[in-house]
């Protein structure tokens, strides 16, 4: 039977700045301008698995499953929270939506049964997406 | 693979003519949109760069060069203009797919100047909500 995508999305709100803890005040200001001050953005975030359907009940995956994980990895971690104070990805880069992005391939890879997840996408905002296809960090 | 995508939009004006063409071949292929006087639309503008991610500043590239090269060499120059008139349709029909692989070429060299590594993988232009038209590498 043939590989199928399947797609399921997840909105979450949080606030943070952009502001790398290894830069001085100034370096941050001149690298990030408004960024560096404290703000928020709704996330809204792809999550596409590839698979091949099972036989007998025709799913990739049961969504209820996908939907655990993805509360479980993403939605405790971030929803409401604040990146920079909240969460412990951050100390050493700025939580730019390529980061966040790349965190949260991480600990979705982790926890999906191996060779499932194809690929994310992250909109920061309706205007800005970072999209991660294939093995995660490889990039 | 990681890239980023940024959203942009511009109002321009166009008419779908060949001017090798009589006005009844005209008329015949692209229809109304070979209305003489013109016609138009709010063009929105998906641009997709990919690159290693700058561990100092967790990007692929700046946000505000990538925003400043488009505004300069896209959204400047096409956007309320009359795209016929301009240089990049001169011998080609500045149809929305035109539109897409004059935009492609316009600022793949220059995103590549931005980072070493830094490179635009794809163009995706939405003419009306009802028609978009991709060039590059698809997802």
């Amino acid at each position: 039977m043939p590989n199928v995508r399947l797609t399921r999305a997840v909105e979450f709100s949080t606030s943070l700045r952009y502001w790398n803890p290894e830069l001085s005040e100034a370096a941050n200001r001149e690298a990030f301008g408004r960024k560096a001050a404290p703000h928020g953005h709704n996330y809204r975030l792809e999550v596409t698995l590839c698979g091949e359907p099972d036989r007998l009940t025709g799913m990739v995956i049961d969504l209820k499953d996908l939907q655990d994980v993805i509360d479980r990895e993403v939605m405790i971690r971030f929803d409401h929270r604040d990146l920079n104070r909240d969460t412990p990805y951050f100390d050493k880069e700025p939580p730019t939506p390529e980061n966040l992005a790349r965190v949260i391939d991480r600990v979705l890879r982790a926890a999906l049964p191996s060779g499932l997840l194809y690929g994310i996408r992250l909109f920061e905002d309706a205007d800005t997406f970072v999209e991660l296809i294939g093995p995660g960090d490889a990039a | 693979m990681i890239a980023l995508t940024r959203r942009y939009r511009f109002p321009a004006a166009h008419v779908l003519r060949h001017p090798g063409l009589s006005d009844a071949d005209n008329a015949r292929i692209y229809g109304k949109c070979a209305n003489p006087a013109g016609h138009g639309h709010d063009y929105g503008l998906e641009i997709t760069v990919t690159g290693e991610v700058d561990p100092a500043s967790g990007q692929i590239v700046p946000r505000d060069r990538l925003d400043a090269l488009v505004a300069e060499r896209v959204l400047d120059r096409f956007g309320h203009s009359l795209l016929n008139e301009d240089p990049a349709f001169a011998e080609r029909v500045p149809t929305a797919e035109n539109i897409a692989l004059a935009t492609f070429a316009e600022l793949a060299p220059a995103i590549a100047a931005v980072r070493p590594g830094a490179r635009l993988v794809r163009v995706r232009l939405e003419e009306t909500r009802k028609n978009s038209f991709e060039t590059g590498e698809a997802r």
